[in-house]
């Protein structure tokens, strides 16, 4: 068999609402007494978070997974790596394969550092012997030799993370599994990842990457599968297909925003966002936003049934799929004691967008106290924040300054120039040159 | 739809795997996996003792202070028989595999449960974990053994070529405790009452099995109906075996080793069965 993952017609339904998922056998009975013909779940109860995927991988090919949140990506994952099984269809991975669906699967913080190498280790799939020979190098990895025979319960939460990554990097599989691992842990530990993986690449080793982050599946991969709705959307050369992905934000852009056409949907439906607006101070529409300026934004949306105490959350991401902020009215502590069926609309005042030029893109949410999501929409507009004189000096401002600006400003009088606030004033004079 | 063709191909293919050839890739990967399990019973050995000023002794004090208790409650204050052996060491050979097997029921009924994070992030056989946790006991029962070797030459207990079965006994207690436990560790995926159900079972079992008292106090009609429980051969053999004179009651060993094949052979296929939606619902 020359491919080294063969995926064919994968599907996985599950079943969402409350039949089935009984917990205690008390409500299993009462379900069964109520409902004595109805043995699974109810037709309108079930979704499908992987449909009729097919693909296939040569040896070595390193592939990076991208798609929205709830498109399926990690379900895919799990599926590849036999932690569920497929509704039907059928995976074929040649070799060992080896899952990384989370950093440190299985340790136990009561054992050392040493301890939990071996038990994680054995955990992914490799041998006693392996473990023994690798040992060194996954502690010097992790950088924790001082560390190695203390309980990591004494470990900050980075050490924790970098010896799972340590003994994860040391992994002697032909097929890889990863998900989103690289979201946590300091930006150089990030690099050293990046690394580590980008000599996977070298050595053969088959990778299905699943990441939030376009920029290390451009880096890493040279083929992406873009999937949404459990169905792959498109798969092809990384650079062109992550273009693609993400040209479908742009589409969003503008002042204003419908989301009515939106068909599918997440969510019980009881309140469903029907758009959203900027808006400046005046409340007038408003197509440009400037970094640090007063912004308004109105989500409209439909009440089809009443609910108490919604709460409402906008998201902000980077067009790397960072979240910056998530504003919402639980975090505020503003009560809304109920909505009636109808329509109606609520702002979010930003007092000042201290957002370095760039575009962001927002998803929204409303839910009821618990975890019940009424709606939600993932990466439905763009906000393009325009670049502005916010420190008044004139200077632009750049997207490769960082992600925010802060009200803020020098004082240099403990440098003796008591008189003088501007800086520039006290340098010396270049002479002009004078040309011709 | 298009693609209808092809999910009936591939549906044929699932139905198809489910033949014999899938048990044996399960075995051979649970012994690809056999490591995982040695450091499964590794961490549960070496964790439960941490952090206690006692350490591996309270896999002494456990049997010996009840063994104690029953002694002064049972021997002096209600006048128990024990078919003419010293009550502490007709109850204490008694309680070894019954602390074994009760507490290897409850660590397995509850394993799935307690390891959630590896069931829903890694793969690995399933069946690795309730085992482990079933094997995990054998420590605390090897060092309780210890005791009741001293206990025996304190007594003068002499032994018998009986001994011979004391090995065999173990074996099917253990398949025992894996089928019970497997059973209550796949019901605790999906049904959380399990976690209150097990003490419970767990006591009203001792009620039932002759570990305080000897069967031969039950009236001769409900003796059959006594060994049905698995646990009453068993635990009457053990104690036969290493005390001599006591005669094994091959009948009773006979019909409890059929119970226990039966047990442990329903708990496996009820696990295989239901171990495919374990990472999904729990």
């Amino acid at each position: 068999m020359a491919y080294s993952i063969q995926v064919q017609n994968l599907s996985k339904q599950y079943c969402i609402g409350s039949s089935q998922m009984e917990t205690t056998i008390r409500e299993a009975l009462t379900s069964l007494i109520r409902h004595p013909l109805r043995r699974f779940c109810e037709k309108k109860n079930h979704i499908w978070a992987i449909k009729d995927v097919s693909f296939n991988v040569e040896p070595g090919e390193v592939i990076g997974v991208i798609g929205r949140n709830g498109a399926g990506k990690s379900t895919l994952l799990k599926l590849l790596s036999k932690i569920t099984f497929p509704t039907y269809g059928a995976v074929k991975v040649a070799g060992r394969a080896a899952s990384m669906l989370e950093v440190g699967t299985g340790f136990h913080s009561e054992l050392s550092g040493r301890e939990n190498i071996y038990l994680n280790g054995s955990i992914l799939g490799m041998k006693k012997r392996e473990i023994d020979a690798k040992i060194d190098k996954i502690i010097a990895f992790a950088g924790v030799e001082k560390f190695i025979d203390m309980p990591i319960k004494r470990y900050s939460s980075g050490m924790e993370l970098r010896l799972g990554f340590a003994v994860a990097a040391h992994l002697d599989a032909d097929v890889l599994f990863v998900d989103e691992v690289l979201a946590v842990g300091d930006t150089e530990f990030q690099k050293k990842c990046l690394n580590a993986m980008g000599d996977m690449r070298g050595g053969g080793r088959t990778v299905l990457f699943v990441s939030h982050n376009m920029a290390a599946v451009e880096n890493l991969c040279r083929r992406a599968i873009w999937i949404d709705s459990g169905q792959i959307v498109r798969d092809g050369p990384a650079k062109k297909v992550i273009e693609e992905y993400l040209s479908t934000f742009k589409a969003t852009r503008g002042a204003g925003m419908d989301f009515e056409t939106i068909t599918h949907r997440r969510g019980t439906g009881e309140i469903r966002f029907s758009g959203i607006e900027f808006l400046d101070e005046n409340h007038q529409s408003k197509n440009i936003v400037c970094s640090g300026e007063r912004l308004t934004i109105r989500l409209h949306y439909r009440v089809e049934k009443k609910v108490s105490n919604p709460h409402f959350g906008v998201e902000i991401f980077t067009d790397m799929g960072t979240l910056v902020a998530s504003l919402n009215t639980w975090s505020s502590g503003v009560e809304i004691p109920y909505l009636n069926p109808g329509k109606g609309y609520i702002d979010l005042n930003i007092e000042a967008l201290n957002l370095m030029t760039s575009q962001y893109h927002l998803s929204l949410w409303t839910s009821s106290v618990g975890p019940t999501k009424y709606d939600q929409l993932d990466y439905c507009a763009v906000l393009e924040v325009e670049p502005s004189d916010f420190y008044g000096s004139g200077r632009g401002m750049e997207r490769k300054f960082g992600l925010f600006l802060f009200p803020c400003h020098w004082k240099i009088s403990g440098m003796g120039h008591e008189a003088s606030p501007i800086l520039s004033q006290e340098r010396v004079p270049v002479q002009p040159v004078i040309s011709e | 739809m298009g693609s209808g063709k092809g999910i009936d191909r591939m549906v044929q293919v699932m139905v198809k795997q489910s033949g014999l050839s899938v048990s044996g890739e399960w075995f051979r990967e649970f012994w690809h996996y056999r490591e995982l399990f040695y450091f499964l019973v590794w961490r549960d050995v070496k964790v439960r003792y941490k952090q206690t000023i006692f350490g591996v002794a309270w896999a002494i004090i456990q049997p010996f202070v009840t063994m104690v208790v029953f002694t002064l409650f049972f021997r002096n204050l209600a006048n128990m028989p024990s078919d003419g052996i010293p009550y502490p060491i007709f109850s204490y050979s008694a309680l070894l595999p019954w602390i074994y097997f009760s507490m290897a029921i409850n660590t397995a009924g509850m394993s799935l449960v307690m390891n959630r994070p590896l069931l829903t992030k890694v793969y690995f056989p399933r069946i690795v974990i309730p085992t482990s946790a079933t094997l995990c006991g054998l420590v605390d029962f090897g060092i309780a053994s210890v005791v009741l070797l001293a206990m025996m030459v304190y007594y003068r207990v002499g032994l018998s070529w009986e001994i011979l079965l004391w090995p065999v006994l173990l074996i099917l207690l253990i398949m025992l405790s894996l089928g019970v436990g497997m059973i209550f560790a796949s019901l605790n995926v999906r049904y959380r009452d399990v976690r209150h159900a097990l003490p419970f079972v767990t006591q009203l079992w001792l009620f039932v099995t002759p570990v305080i008292y000897p069967s031969s106090i039950i009236p001769e009609v409900y003796r059959p109906l006594l060994s049905l429980n698995p646990l009453t051969g068993l635990i009457e053999g053990f104690r036969a075996s290493l005390l001599p004179g006591q005669g094994v009651d091959w009948s009773a060993v006979g019909m409890s080793a059929i119970v226990t094949i039966i047990i442990f052979v329903a708990g496996t296929m009820y696990f295989r069965k239901t171990e495919r939606t374990f990472a999904d619902i729990i």
